[in-house]
């Protein structure tokens, strides 16, 4: 059935008939019309954020949390720009996102308008696709392919440009109906290929399972799927930083994170293995580490849904164009259809090699003296949390790989990170985000004090919207990771790493009507920890920790897998001049 | 998309059949980009190269079908063949992009370019240039008593050899519109 309605009063219906219930966003004078549908409706709630950056890093975080698309609203010119890092943001980490941005009309498009921005031009580069509306008729259609591609294939953040006379004409809305889209990405591997890794599989003497990203997108059945298959094998498993949840931290086969601050027995397994199954992980640089080392020893089969994906980096011996779920499904019928067979002798020797690993016990710290180890503060979030409906979310620095190092996730969508682009001021409005998806659920942002004055404006947000988010700020003046790598790169030259003239933060939430709670020493910590939780409410956790602690362990720029630092012992003139240029 | 779809004989075949050799040896290809015809779809293009630092050495772009808004965007680039491999994913993942096909790898193709190059010269350069004009069958297609402007198809290397032979003889201006290239048979 078609409809006669106004541009403005399309989006509204589309995005109720996208099953849309959330849409993140703030006003402006090209996108008045659809406020003015979004007034006159009860279908859809609008989070009103504080900044458009905002608005599109809380779609994240609760397109991550449900895995439904995040839905946001802004308007054109600064609107628009401001929503750039999102996009980007979401690009890296295929993050399926739908941005609407009101643009100047058409008739004034080119003429340097107020508040007019090429932004299809500016997002081009930074989202999977964008549209420019200049027809009524057409906006529909456009605004339900929207939601096709955000979603299909490897998902991405999309844009769709609505200038305001179309917003204001009538038109011809088209309902909802079965993409006719030429964009179908393939979901089904080559059987050919899936049969080969099966058959490798059954022979590997020193097999790893590397996991990544690509798993939790493909959603809840390749989680299940995952589990399975290592369950059934009885390989090693790790997983990338955006893969964190796929298989369980509990679980017998979980060896830790890889990667640069990885665990030691993750690398050291990754570097000496001799089968490799990456399962939606896109070898980053983050996880190879030195490529000419990387890995030297193994044959590589690599599931990517996204065929550029393949080869990029690291050469796929057994490559599968194909959705992790279909994938892995087609790999456990074929393997138990030949017999469930591994090299379980080969298979013992190589766990006790990676037991020997896991013995140096890399993660180990000493919380003494009256000053909070960073590890120890994680350590006792995870304690006292770990029983609860959880959902973290992070900012970017050491803390987000302590985060990684020392909470565990048991499920996927319970851990919302900015892994690729590693965008400073993520975490707060994630977890707005992700506190919209999940309404009853303890939803907490570890962050560095440094990282979360880059969005606390949302606190305004989070009060009036009654977000409880807890934000647990890792305060040690400093920005950490970057004080780091001066120490190891740059002569222990401080250059502006150090944050100067901070707020007091129980004073700060305060100001907004929120909870601030201050904690410095470590006998104090349990309890402030459990007055955080107890707090009906958002909550400013001023958490004052070790200035100079270091994140290990590391492997420094431009080294292999199998030259991992473990402390601070290790590290004088580790980085030559190569390693250097690296970031 | 078809270049997703994984049919043997292009970008389309199997990525299980495209093991590259990772070979350091540059090569130069010639890619056919089947696009649908809308705004912005050539900078989508571009912005692809110039975004991952690819080389583009002509690239020529026309519709092609009216009716089904389509348009072949023909490129000629360089590279590794794993840096040609991904140029082709890379398009492929497009969402405007409906086919890549690459040219030098998928059998014969045939490539055409067409070139005006204006001559100015008296006597028996004026001459030389006429003569060797017709040996390459370029046409006249302006004149005056001391230039003229010849208008030449030909595969790229064929227009190349020509601007050679005219550079001596008063070579002044050249325009080319770059490769269209198609596959022989069906």
């Amino acid at each position: 059935m078609t409809r006669q309605m106004t541009g403005a009063k399309m989006v509204v219906q589309a995005l109720i008939d996208q099953g849309v219930d959330t849409v993140f966003g703030y006003p402006g004078g090209a996108v008045l019309p659809i406020y003015d549908e979004v007034f006159q409706q009860n279908s859809i709630r609008h989070i009103l954020v504080r900044h458009e950056q905002g608005a599109v890093h809380a779609a994240e975080g609760y397109a991550r949390a449900t895995g439904k698309p995040g839905v946001c609203l802004v308007t054109s010119g600064p609107g628009a720009t401001n929503a750039v890092t999102g996009l980007t943001d979401a690009l890296m980490d295929s993050i399926p996102i739908i941005v609407l941005t009101g643009q100047v009309p058409t008739f004034m498009i080119g003429s340097d308008a107020f508040q007019e921005a090429d932004t299809v031009g500016i997002t081009r580069p930074c989202t999977k696709h964008n549209w420019l509306v200049k027809e009524t008729d057409k906006l529909s259609g456009v605004l339900h392919e929207a939601f096709h591609v955000a979603t299909a294939g490897r998902p991405g953040p999309v844009l769709v440009d609505i200038p305001k006379d179309v917003q204001f004409a009538t038109g011809t809305y088209q309902p909802k109906k079965p993409s006719t889209s030429h964009y179908k990405p393939q979901v089904k591997g080559d059987m050919e290929a899936i049969t080969e890794l099966v058959a490798a599989l059954e022979t590997a003497k020193r097999p790893i399972f590397y996991t990544g990203g690509g798993v939790i997108n493909s959603g809840p059945a390749a989680s299940q799927l995952l589990r399975e298959l290592v369950e059934a094998t009885g390989f090693p498993i790790t997983s990338t930083l955006m893969g964190l949840g796929c298989y369980p931290a509990s679980g017998e086969k979980w060896i830790g994170m890889l990667g640069m601050h990885g665990l030691y027995e993750a690398n050291m397994a990754m570097h000496d293995c001799d089968l490799m199954i990456n399962i939606g992980a896109r070898f980053d640089d983050r996880i190879t580490g030195r490529i000419d080392a990387f890995s030297p020893k193994s044959k590589k089969a690599h599931i990517d849904i996204d065929p550029s994906s393949i080869n990029k980096v690291i050469k796929a011996d057994i490559p599968i164009v194909g959705d992790v779920a279909h994938v892995l499904e087609d790999v456990l019928k074929v393997w138990k259809s030949r017999g469930r067979k591994t090299n379980a002798e080969a298979l013992d020797k190589w766990w006790a090699r990676i037991d020997e690993w896991k013995k140096i016990n890399c993660l180990k710290f000493e919380q003494k003296g009256k000053v909070i180890k960073p590890q120890y503060a994680l350590s006792r979030l995870e304690a006292l949390t770990k029983d609860h409906d959880r959902y973290i979310c992070t900012e970017v620095g050491q803390h987000q790989m302590w985060a990684a190092q020392y909470l565990n996730f048991e499920d996927p969508n319970r851990w919302m990170t900015s892994g690729g682009l590693g965008t400073m001021g993520y975490g707060f409005p994630a977890s707005i985000g992700v506190q919209m998806g999940h309404p009853d659920a303890l939803v907490i942002n570890v962050a560095g004090e440094a990282s979360w004055l880059m969005n606390m404006q949302e606190l305004g947000t989070a009060m009036q919207f009654n977000l409880p988010v807890k934000q647990f700020i890792l305060n040690n003046e400093r920005l950490g990771m970057v004080r780091q790598w001066q120490e190891l790169l740059h002569g222990e030259r401080y250059s502006h790493s150090w944050s100067e003239s901070l707020p007091d933060f129980v004073k700060l939430a305060d100001a907004f009507g929120a909870k601030g709670i201050l904690c410095s020493d470590p006998d104090d910590l349990d309890d402030a920890i459990m007055e955080m939780i107890n707090h009906d409410g958002p909550v400013l956790f001023d958490c004052l920790v070790e200035k100079h602690e270091n994140c290990f362990p590391m492997i420094p720029s431009g080294k292999a897998h199998n030259e991992m630092l473990l402390g601070e012992a290790e590290t004088q003139g580790v980085i030559d001049a190569k390693g250097s240029v690296l970031v | 998309m078809s270049a997703l779809k994984l049919k043997k004989g292009s970008t389309s075949h199997s990525a299980y059949n495209l093991r590259p050799t990772f070979s350091d040896v540059e090569e130069k290809h010639t890619l056919a980009v089947l696009v649908e015809n809308e705004p912005g779809v050539l900078a989508r293009v571009i912005g692809l190269f110039s975004g991952r630092g690819y080389n583009i050495e002509s690239l020529t772009v026309a519709e092609v079908d009216h009716q089904g808004h389509l348009s072949r965007i023909t490129i000629v680039t360089t590279g590794t063949p794993q840096v040609i491999e991904q140029i082709k994913a890379q398009l492929g993942r497009i969402v405007s992009v409906h086919k890549v096909n690459d040219l030098t790898v998928e059998g014969p193709s045939v490539e055409r370019e067409l070139a005006m190059f204006k001559v100015s010269g008296k006597g028996d350069q004026r001459v030389e240039a006429l003569r060797l004009a017709d040996i390459f069958r370029a046409n006249v297609v302006d004149s005056t008593l001391e230039s003229f402007v010849f208008e030449i198809t030909g595969a790229p290397e064929k227009i190349d050899a020509f601007a050679d032979l005219m550079r001596p003889l008063g070579l002044i201006e050249v325009a080319r519109t770059g490769v269209a290239a198609l596959p022989r048979g069906d």
